[in-house]
C-alpha cells in the first residue's frame, strides 16, 4: 500500500472547464451580469456574486423516457394504512411515480457564482482607457524605493548577515582556514605525550612535530579572518520611477427639482460603471459626491442619490466648489482626475461663460477625462433627438470640439447605460471592426 | 484463529497523520484479507483536499480526463453546492483501477478515515475486482492510460481542427452516450492498451497506402441497389450501441472524429457496470466496513467515542426516508444494499421457518461471508434484489406496490407486505433496477443507401411510456449532424408494433464542414 499526499498538487484542474464552460455560455452570461447592475450599490459592483442564467443553453439532452404518459408501477417504502385494492388519487404535479426532482423539464435558471475576475471580465469586456489618460498615468510618476541585490558598501543597517556569513565560509574554505576542531586535536595530542611517564623512544620527535603544526595552524588561524571586511554584503536598494496608482472620481449632478428619479437613476448607473471601470485601472480609487442647485455641496454617497433640495441651478457653483476639493485634497501631480458630471442640461443663461470658462481654463488642464452626460426623460426620448438642445448642452458643444479629454452624451432610458458607457471606453480596433 | 486484542486504541483524537493512516491500514489488513478473506487489488491512498475533491468531482471522479465544457458546468454546480453548505462533500472517492486509488479528504476525522479505509479500500475494492459485470466490461488495468491517451487525442484535435469542431462532436457524443454501450457481451474484453495502439497503427497505414491516382480512377456504373435484409446484415443492423454504428458506418465523419466517437464510447462502457452494480457495489462496501468497524471496536481498537462517530455517520448513511416524508428521493442504494446482505447475514446464522422456505440453500448455512462472497461475485442489482430480497425485510421496510395505469384516473395499490404481496413486490423492485426498464430501447434498424441515405431509429415503446420529447429533438438533431443525412427517429409500442409518434431531423449544413 501507498500513501501518496496530493494536497500539494497544484489546483485548479477544472479552471480550464471552467472557462470554457464561461465561454459557452458567454453572451448569457454577460447578459446576466449586466443586468445585475441594477440591483447592486455603487461601490460594490465588482463584488463577485452569484448569477443566474437560462438552462437551455447549457443543457445537456439525452433520450430517456418522459415522466409522464404510459403505464408504470413503482414499488415505495413506509407503507401505513393501504390494502391490496386500495385506490389513491392521483397526487398534484403529474401523474404516477412521484419523483419530482431530478426530471424536470428543466427551466428553472441555472445558478453559479462567478469570482470577481470573472464578473469584471465579462462586465468590461475591451474597454480600456482612453490614449490620453495613458499617457499621463505613465508620465506622471513618483519615486518608489525598491530592493536591489547587495553592494559591497553601504549603511551599517543594511548589513545583510546571512549574505556577509556565506561570503565569509567560502572563503574560509577556499583558503583552507584550520578549523577550531583541528587545533583542539593538536593541543590535545601534545598534552598526552607530555603526561605520558615514562616517555616512548619516539615522543620528543612527535612533539616536536606537533608543536610546530601547532604553530602553523595558530599563524594560518590569525591571517585568515573568520570574518573579513571583504566579506561585508549590504542590502542594495535603488529608486525607480513608480506610476501613480491612484484616481479620484467626481459626480457631478444637478438635483434641482427638474430631475426627477428616473434621470437620478440614469445618473447613479453611469457613475456606478465609471466607479467599477476606474477601480480596475487603478489600485486605490476615491470617490467624491458633488450635488448642486444654485448651490454646491459635497455630500455622502446616500445623501447625493436620494435626498431633495429646492432651488436653482447655477452649474458653474458645482464646478467651483470642484476645484475647491481638487485645491485642497487631491494635487493633479499625485492624482488622475476623473469628473462625471449629470445634468438634465437646465441652466441659467446668464451662467453658461462663467460655466465654459471655468472648464476651460482650470478644470480640463487637471482632468484625465471630463464625461458630461445629459439625463433625459424617458418619453421625450424621440422629441429630443431631433434637434431641441439644452443651455448646457450649447454651452458644452464647443468645448467638446476643442478638447478631446471632454466628451458629452445624451440619455433617455436605463438601456441606452451601458452602450454608451462602451462607446465611451471601448478600445479602438473594437470599435471599428464592429462598425 | 488467534486474535490479536489491541494494548491500547489507534487513536484518541480526531487529528491523524501519515504514521497513523499506515497504523490504520496495516491493523484493517489482516482482519479484511485473513479473516473476512477478501481478494483486492493492490491500494494506493492518496489525500487530497477539499478543493481537489470538487476538480475530482467535476470529471466523473476520475483522475484525469479530456477538457470540455459540460465538466466545467458541474464544477460550478458543485461548488456553489459547496459554498452554500447544501451539500457536503463525498469522504471518499475510489478508482477502478489496479493498482486501485482511494482518495481520503484532509478534513476527514481519524475515525472517518478508519471507516473510509475500509469502505473503499477493501469493501469496493474487493467488489471492482469479483464482481462478473465489472471482469466482463472494464480493464482496471487499462483505464488511466486510455484516459491518458483520450485527453491527449482530444487535445490534439484540438490544436489541429480548432476548439469548436471538436467540442460540436464531443457534445454529440455525450448527448449519445447512453445510446453509447454494448449491452450483451459479444465482443471480446478490450485491451485499452491495445486500443491506443491500434489507432496510431491505422494512422500508419493510412498514410501509408495514400495514393492520389486513386482520385482519376474512372468510376464504373452504379451497382444495383442491394436488397434490404443483405444490406441490413452488412451494415450489422439492428444495432443498439449507435455511436458503435456512427464509428463504423457514418459515410461523412473524418476519422478523427470516428476517434472521438469511439473514445466516448469506450468511457461510457466502462461506467456502464456501475450502473448496473451500484446497490450492490455500495451495499457490499457499507458491510464490509461495519464489519471491520465492529472488529476494531471489539478488540479494543476504537475508543468508545470514535466508535460512537462512526455509528452516527453509518446510520445517517443507511437512512432510507419514507415515501411520505417529504425527502423520499427514490432507494437508498446504501441502505438496500446494506439492508439485504445484513438479512441475508441473519438468514445464514439464525434463520426462521419462513426462510429456510425462501432460502433453501443458504439458510442456516453459518457462514455469511462466503454466502455474500459469492453474491457479490455473480450478481447484478436486479438479480440481487430479485433473489435475495426476503419478506422478512418486505415487513421491515413496509414495502407497497403501486400501479399506475395509462387512462385510469386514480392510482392502485397493487401489492402489500403480506403474504399476497411479497413475490410482486420483489419482482416489481426488480425490475426497476434493471437497467433495459430505466433507459428506453433505442435501435438503429434501417439506412436508405440507396436513396437519400435516411437513417431509421427504432424506439421500442415500453408500458406505453413515449420519449421525452423537448431533449429528443435535440438528441436527434445531433444524430443527425453526425450522420450527415436525414434521422427519423420512430416510437413503435413493443406489443403491437404501431407506430406512435415520429420525429425527424436534418442536418445542421455548417456543422461538419
Amino acid at each position: 500500500m501507498h500513501i501518496v499526499d496530493r494536497r500539494l498538487n497544484p489546483g485548479g484542474k477544472s479552471l480550464v472547464n471552467r472557462q470554457r464552460f464561461l465561454r459557452r455560455a458567454r453572451a448569457y452570461v454577460q447578459q446576466a451580469v449586466r443586468d445585475s447592475l441594477k440591483d447592486r450599490s455603487i461601490k460594490d459592483l465588482d463584488k463577485e456574486g452569484q448569477i443566474s442564467i437560462q438552462r437551455d443553453v447549457i443543457h445537456e439532452p439525452t433520450l430517456h423516457r418522459a415522466a409522464q404518459g404510459g403505464s408504470r408501477e413503482r414499488v415505495f417504502p413506509g407503507n401505513h394504512d393501504y390494502m391490496e385494492g386500495d385506490r389513491i388519487k392521483r397526487p398534484d404535479g403529474g401523474a404516477g411515480a412521484g419523483s419530482k426532482a431530478g426530471q424536470g423539464e428543466g427551466n428553472d435558471d441555472f445558478q453559479f457564482a462567478l469570482s470577481r475576475e470573472e464578473f469584471l471580465d465579462l462586465f468590461l469586456d475591451d474597454l480600456e482607457l482612453p490614449d490620453l489618460a495613458k499617457r499621463r498615468l505613465i508620465g506622471g510618476a513618483v519615486d518608489g524605493i525598491r530592493r536591489a541585490g547587495y553592494s559591497t558598501v553601504g549603511n551599517p543597517s543594511n548589513l545583510s548577515v546571512p549574505r556577509t556569513m556565506q561570503k565569509a565560509m567560502s572563503r574560509r574554505l577556499a583558503l583552507r582556514r584550520p578549523k577550531g576542531a583541528d587545533l583542539a586535536r593538536i593541543e590535545e595530542e601534545i598534552a598526552l605525550i607530555e603526561a605520558r611517564d615514562p616517555a616512548l623512544p619516539d615522543d620528543a620527535v612527535r612533539l616536536e612535530a606537533l608543536r610546530e603544526e601547532r604553530s602553523t595552524v595558530i599563524r594560518r588561524r590569525n591571517l585568515i579572518a573568520y570574518i573579513d571586511p571583504v566579506d561585508l554584503r549590504y542590502r542594495r536598494f535603488e529608486t525607480v520611477p513608480k506610476p501613480v496608482a491612484q484616481a479620484v472620481m467626481f459626480c457631478l449632478m444637478d438635483v434641482s427639482g427638474s430631475m426627477t428619479e428616473h434621470m437620478k437613476d440614469l445618473a447613479k448607473r453611469f457613475f456606478a460603471l465609471l466607479h467599477l471601470f476606474l477601480s480596475r485601472c487603478y489600485e486605490h480609487v476615491e470617490v467624491v459626491f458633488i450635488h448642486h442647485t444654485d448651490r454646491a455641496a459635497e455630500v455622502d454617497e446616500q445623501t447625493f442619490f436620494y435626498s431633495t433640495v429646492t432651488g436653482g441651478t447655477l452649474v458653474s457653483s458645482a464646478l467651483e466648489k470642484l476645484i475647491e476639493v481638487v485645491q485642497e485634497r487631491f494635487r493633479p501631480d499625485d492624482w488622475n482626475i476623473y469628473v462625471a458630471q449629470a445634468s438634465d442640461g437646465d441652466t441659467m443663461q446668464s451662467d453658461n461663460g462663467r460655466v465654459v470658462s471655468l472648464m476651460q481654463q482650470e478644470i480640463l488642464p487637471f482632468s484625465q477625462y471630463f464625461a458630461y452626460l445629459e439625463v433625459g426623460r424617458e418619453e421625450f426620448a424621440d422629441i429630443e433627438t431631433i434637434g431641441t438642445t439644452t443651455g448646457l448642452w450649447q454651452a458644452y458643444a464647443p468645448v467638446s470640439e476643442a478638447n478631446r479629454n471632454f466628451v458629452m452624451r445624451k440619455v433617455h432610458h436605463r438601456r441606452e447605460i451601458y452602450p454608451v458607457f462602451r462607446e465611451l471606453f471601448q478600445r479602438k480596433g473594437v470599435a471599428e471592426r464592429s462598425s | 484463529m488467534t486474535v490479536e486484542l489491541a494494548s491500547a486504541p489507534l487513536f484518541t483524537g480526531s487529528d491523524w497523520d501519515f504514521a497513523l493512516i499506515n497504523r490504520i491500514y496495516e491493523t484493517i489488513e489482516p482482519i479484511a484479507l485473513q479473516e473476512m478473506k477478501l481478494d483486492i487489488y493492490p491500494n494506493q491512498i492518496e489525500v487530497i483536499s477539499a478543493e481537489q475533491m470538487l476538480d475530482a468531482y467535476s470529471s466523473i471522479g476520475m483522475p484525469l480526463f479530456y477538457k470540455h465544457w459540460s465538466f466545467g458546468k458541474q464544477f460550478v454546480t458543485n461548488e456553489m453546492m459547496y459554498r452554500k453548505g447544501l451539500r457536503g462533500l463525498a469522504y471518499e472517492l475510489v478508482i477502478n483501477s489496479d493498482p486501485c486509488i482511494n482518495y481520503l479528504m484532509q478534513e476527514n476525522s481519524a475515525t472517518m478515515q478508519t471507516l473510509v479505509i475500509a469502505h473503499a479500500a477493501f469493501g469496493h475494492n474487493h467488489f471492482f475486482k469479483n464482481n462478473y459485470v465489472f471482469k466482463q466490461w472494464t480493464d482496471a488495468e487499462g483505464i488511466l492510460d486510455y484516459l491518458e491517451f483520450a485527453k491527449r487525442y482530444i487535445a490534439q484535435c484540438e490544436e489541429r481542427y480548432g476548439q469548436l469542431p471538436v467540442e460540436r462532436v464531443l457534445d454529440a457524443a455525450h448527448a449519445l452516450m447512453n445510446q453509447g454501450v454494448h449491452r450483451y457481451p459479444r465482443v471480446r474484453p478490450r485491451d485499452l492498451k491495445a486500443e491506443a495502439a491500434r489507432e496510431a497503427e491505422r494512422q500508419a497505414y493510412r498514410d501509408r497506402i495514400y495514393d492520389d491516382l486513386w482520385r482519376t480512377v474512372p468510376t464504373g456504373a452504379k451497382a444495383d441497389a442491394i436488397p434490404s435484409d443483405a444490406r441490413r446484415a452488412a451494415l450489422g443492423l439492428p444495432q443498439e450501441n449507435i455511436l458503435y454504428f456512427l464509428e463504423k458506418s457514418g459515410p461523412r465523419l473524418e476519422s478523427w472524429q470516428r476517434e472521438i466517437l469511439r473514445i466516448v464510447r469506450l468511457i461510457a462502457q466502462y461506467f456502464y457496470p456501475q450502473r448496473q452494480t451500484k446497490a450492490m457495489n455500495e451495499g457490499a462496501a457499507t458491510y464490509t466496513h461495519y464489519r471491520i468497524m465492529t472488529t476494531l471496536h471489539e478488540r479494543g481498537w476504537l475508543t468508545d467515542g470514535a466508535f460512537m462517530e462512526f455509528l452516527s455517520s453509518h446510520t445517517n448513511v443507511v437512512y432510507q426516508p419514507t415515501y411520505d416524508s417529504g425527502q423520499f428521493g427514490g432507494f437508498n442504494p446504501y441502505a438496500l444494499g446494506f439492508g439485504i446482505m445484513s438479512d441475508i447475514e441473519r438468514v445464514c446464522r439464525a434463520p426462521t421457518e419462513e426462510d429456510r422456505e425462501w432460502f433453501g440453500d443458504i439458510a442456516g448455512s453459518g457462514d455469511p461471508m462466503e454466502v455474500l462472497k459469492d453474491i457479490w461475485a455473480n450478481y447484478r442489482d436486479e438479480s440481487f434484489v430479485s433473489q435475495f430480497l426476503s419478506p422478512h425485510l418486505i415487513r421491515q421496510w413496509r414495502l407497497f406496490k403501486i400501479l399506475d395505469k395509462q387512462g385510469e384516473s386514480e392510482l392502485r395499490v397493487d401489492a402489500i407486505h403480506d403474504e399476497r404481496g411479497y413475490r410482486r413486490i420483489r419482482r416489481s423492485l426488480a425490475r426497476e433496477y434493471e437497467i433495459g426498464r430505466q433507459e428506453p430501447d433505442i435501435q438503429v434498424v434501417d439506412v436508405d443507401l440507396a436513396g437519400d441515405r435516411k437513417l431509421i431509429v427504432e424506439h421500442s415503446v415500453l408500458d406505453g411510456v413515449q420519449l421525452e420529447a423537448r431533449d429528443a429533438a435535440m438528441v436527434l438533431q445531433n444524430l443527425a449532424n453526425l450522420w450527415g443525412y436525414e434521422v427519423l427517429l420512430k416510437e413503435v409500442d413493443s406489443e403491437t408494433r404501431k407506430e406512435l409518434k415520429s420525429h425527424s431531423a436534418q442536418p445542421n449544413a455548417v456543422w461538419l464542414r
